[in-house]
């Protein structure tokens, strides 16, 4: 006779506030597959935790935003942050969709470069680059946006040495009625710095400015937001036209689209009430079209949205390590998944889903990760299923800024599968070893030698 | 001519002392002429009072709490309606409004009707809103600001006096009379809450409510103006008294004109010694004294749900003046079964 | 180790204890090892029948066993020794 599957025994008082069990029932249905491969094989075959990726999820996501965006507005294009996700075969996923690169450090740059994109079709942001990466981007003629005064004045050298006209937008900070406003980014529109910054570069001619670009925050609510930035920006390239002559190509609203998580302290979920491409998409193109471009010689635009268009596709597998009991009776868990490999449990509240089947039955749990450090906290408070050591979990929207914030502490980074469109597996990134980590390392004679 | 029969669910059985108006849209509902109730209770708890008040409820089910998310809750609807065939739906709490508004196309596919705000309506009536929506529909509101940060404090006193009022983001106000007193009730609130803060300039005065109904054309079906004559020490109206105001009948009139309001909704007003009256908040959602809108001649609730099923509602024309409404508690004497059944099963 | 004489559990899983005035909900399991309880089965005996019947293993068993016990002591739902003595 073949057993039960077992389920540790709980009692739990009945408490007028507490959620029923119908609630719990609904709440959570066991994820066993992704993209038809089970949860089990892949832990099999790949180990415990594991990233996977859906090639499937990346590529409708981005089709999904393009629809949105290119049925409400005639010129379109979308570039791939990637600090969010650089992962090679992530970034060519998207380079097949048609995105450009937008790249903040000389590393992705090259990173960039050498994936073949095409130099022209590469954005580059932030506050810091080099003199040699500027060379670069000038030899390359990708777009650069101008962050601040002195690297205005660097590329303006630049360009005079070389000899070349590089093609420059600037990047604009302003009052979008959004807070934490980024002003640490840019030219302020409101005070006239950024108009004072298009007059140095229009009066130096050495530059070509070809764009506005500006990125209000992250993780954004607020589709109305974009509406606003984006009039902002459609009004300083009209008043750059009267005053020069001389038209601006593209508006570069930059990212920060929220995704589907749940942020801390958030009384809804995030699934139910963040903004969708729809919403954004209506905000920013009915704000261009209303403005007073001529309806013939409209400005491309550009969208560097990361975290909406990968998280969705990222997964995390785990597996239960241990249950134990606190000091004062409450439950806790402890997962191999920590916070160093799942960075974004300091800002979302994850939902946990079990890899296998379960009864109705919870328990409020604290969820810890395997390091040996007291911020090691996946959710602080969970209403979980019972879960039996060795028993897997899945982690869900975690496809973006985990794999490039992620740390090597304590342990070893895991393997990173992605599933393609077929539903066959591919690691994409090995699981590091102890050479790589030591192999980086070097230790002078006189310590090379303890054991005497 | 025998009545129809309708299958009404209603949430907000919580008639505690701070009521959710559940119980008393029931008993508006068990008094209609032009249908007879079936009701479906629902609740979040299973301590609500109205779960085992039988004689109103006919049979309650526990439902999610909005935080579990839109899937989760249109699933247990799903499951109710295929035990209840419901035709009616009257959610009662703000904080359930947003998923029942997303909700509503798909529940009227089900044959479900609701009669809710637009989701931008539900939006814009907001209280980090209310400065805009006051230009905007052209009602006096009190002066208000949307802050951020603390720093931001020491620049008020140009623009209000004191005393002023310290709001949070959903709940809580303070009333402060010096800067320390601002940045102690920002700190306390925003720790509660969240941000952002609002600052809203403190007007001297009396406070009144209208409760009342908008078909969303911009039209008012009902309207009856109250005044609190016994509040509660967490502010809510313990009885209270209708009166003819045509002042507040009008600006609630603009307010359902110039926003084209769908639904019911309670608006909180202030009226200072020079009679001029001010919109305080607007809440979207039907008030736990709507029973008194009843007693005087304009049974909202019963209009509300003719309004949802499609049908034409002639509005209300008067109202008795001078009408009180009085709250008692009553202890019911209830089986711990009961109590069980629902705690264990979610359904009783 | 006894369960308090007048607390009463139901086929659904209820467990009502008339000394405090608390309900509690239990699930099968937690049901099933009630009741080895009340018929007087010692840890070893549990063990072993709970061992035949479900997936899992002595060790992980032993320690949910008396994780359960402690939390039943912690409300009060077992007969303390004195009281087994008196």
């Amino acid at each position: 006779m073949s057993k039960i599957r077992y389920e540790r025994p709980v009692i739990k008082k009945l408490e007028t506030g507490m959620p029923n069990k119908f609630g719990t029932r609904t709440e959570y249905a066991p994820m066993t597959h992704i993209d038809g491969v089970s949860v089990k094989s892949l832990i099999k075959e790949y180990g415990s935790p594991l990233f996977v990726i859906s090639e499937k999820t990346v590529r409708s996501t981005i089709r999904k935003a393009r629809k949105a965006f290119e049925t409400r507005y005639p010129k379109v294009q979308f570039a791939w942050s990637y600090k969010t996700n650089y992962l090679n075969a992530i970034c060519s996923i998207f380079h097949q969709e048609g995105s450009w690169a937008e790249v903040v450090s000389g590393f992705e740059y090259d990173k960039a470069i050498s994936l073949g994109v095409d130099g022209k079709k590469i954005i580059f942001n932030g506050p810091e680059k080099s003199e040699e990466d500027l060379c670069k981007a000038i030899q390359n003629d990708s777009l650069i946006h101008i962050d601040h005064l002195d690297e205005l004045y660097t590329i303006s050298e630049l360009a005079d040495k070389s000899k070349s006209r590089p093609r420059v937008a600037i990047r604009v900070n302003m009052d979008t009625g959004v807070y934490p406003m980024w002003d640490r980014f840019g030219f302020n529109y409101e005070n006239g710095q950024a108009w004072d910054a298009i007059n140095k570069i229009m009066h130096s001619g050495r530059m070509e400015l070809v764009g506005l670009h500006c990125h209000i925050g992250t993780f954004m609510l607020s589709p109305f937001a974009y509406g606003i930035a984006a009039s902002k920006l459609a009004e300083l390239a009209l008043s750059v036209e009267q005053k020069f002559k001389h038209e601006i190509k593209y508006i570069d609203l930059g990212g920060g689209f929220a995704s589907r998580n749940t942020l801390k302290g958030s009384y809804l979920p995030g699934s139910d009430t963040n903004p969708t491409f729809d919403d954004f998409a209506e905000a920013i193109s009915s704000a261009l079209l209303n403005s007073n471009f001529k309806q013939d010689n409209l400005p491309l635009l550009i969208l560097e949205t990361g975290r909406a268009l990968i998280d969705e596709a990222g997964y995390l597998l785990g597996s239960v390590i241990s249950n134990k009991r606190s000091s004062t009776g409450r439950r806790n868990t402890i997962l191999d998944i920590g916070v160093n490999i799942l960075f974004t449990s300091f800002w979302y509240d994850h939902k946990i889903t079990p890899a296998q089947s379960f009864t109705q039955y919870s328990e409020d749990t604290c969820v810890y990760g395997p390091l040996c450090m007291n911020i090691d906290v996946i959710r602080e408070s969970a209403s979980l299923p019972l879960l039996n050591r060795g028993d897997q979990v899945v982690i869900q929207n975690v496809g973006a800024y985990n794999m490039t914030q992620w740390m090597q502490f304590i342990s070893l980074r895991p393997h990173v599968v992605l599933i393609d469109m077929d539903e066959k597996p591919h690691v994409i990134r090995l699981r590091e070893t102890l050479d790589n980590i030591t192999g980086m390392e070097k230790v002078p004679e006189h310590l090379a030698n303890f054991n005497k | 001519m025998k009545k129809r029969k309708l299958n009404i669910a209603v949430t907000g059985l919580n008639a505690i002392d701070s009521p959710g108006p559940g119980v008393s849209v029931i008993r508006a509902l068990r008094e209609a002429s032009s249908f007879d109730v079936n009701i479906t209770g629902l609740s979040y708890e299973s301590l609500e009072p109205g779960i085992y008040m039988h004689d109103l409820v006919d049979r309650t089910y526990s439902i999610p709490y909005p935080a579990a998310g839109i899937d989760t809750l249109l699933a247990r609807l799903e499951y109710i309606h295929e035990k209840e065939k419901l035709d009616v739906i009257i959610p009662n709490f703000d904080a359930e409004l947003y998923p029942f508004i997303k909700l509503e196309p798909k529940l009227k596919a089900m044959g479900i009707h609701m009669f809710l705000p637009t989701l931008h309506q539900f939006e814009e009536r907001h209280k980090v809103n209310l400065n805009d929506f006051g230009r905007k529909y052209n009602i006096s509101v009190p002066k208000s600001k949307v802050i951020y940060d603390l720093n931001t404090v020491h620049s008020l006193p140009s623009e209000f006096s004191f005393p002023m009022i310290v709001k949070g983001k959903f709940y809580d106000a303070s009333i402060a009379y010096s800067i320390e007193q601002v940045k102690s009730y920002f700190n306390k609130i925003s720790a509660k809450w969240g941000l952002p803060i609002i600052i809203q300039e403190f007007i001297h005065g009396t406070e009144f409510n209208v409760t009342g109904l908008g078909d969303g054309k911009g039209n008012t079906i009902a309207a009856v103006p109250m005044r609190k004559q016994y509040i509660t020490d967490k502010g809510k109206a313990w009885g209270g008294i209708s009166i003819s105001d045509e002042k507040m009948l009008d600006m609630t009139r603009k307010f359902l004109k110039n926003t084209k309001w769908r639904g019911g909704f309670e608006l909180e007003l202030m009226k200072n010694k020079d009679g001029e009256l001010y919109l305080l908040e607007i809440n979207p959602r039907l008030p736990a004294w709507i029973y008194l809108a009843v007693g005087v001649g304009q049974n909202i609730p019963e209009a509300l749900v003719n309004l949802a099923l499609g049908e034409k509602v002639t509005p209300f024309a008067t109202y008795d003046v001078g009408k009180m409404f009085i709250r008692y508690a009553w202890d019911m004497i209830v089986d711990r079964e009961e109590f069980e059944q629902i705690s264990i099963y979610g359904e009783l | 180790m006894k369960l308090r004489k007048n607390v009463a559990v139901s086929e659904a899983g209820l467990l009502f204890n008339p000394v405090t005035g608390e309900s509690f909900s239990v699930n099968p399991i937690g049901i099933e090892i009630l009741n080895l309880i009340r018929e007087e089965k010692d840890p070893e005996q549990i063990g072993r029948i709970i061992l035949n019947k479900y997936t899992t293993d002595q060790a992980t068993f032993e320690k949910d066993y008396y994780d359960f016990i402690g939390i039943l002591e912690h409300h009060n739902l077992l007969e303390s020794h004195e009281e087994t003595k008196a």
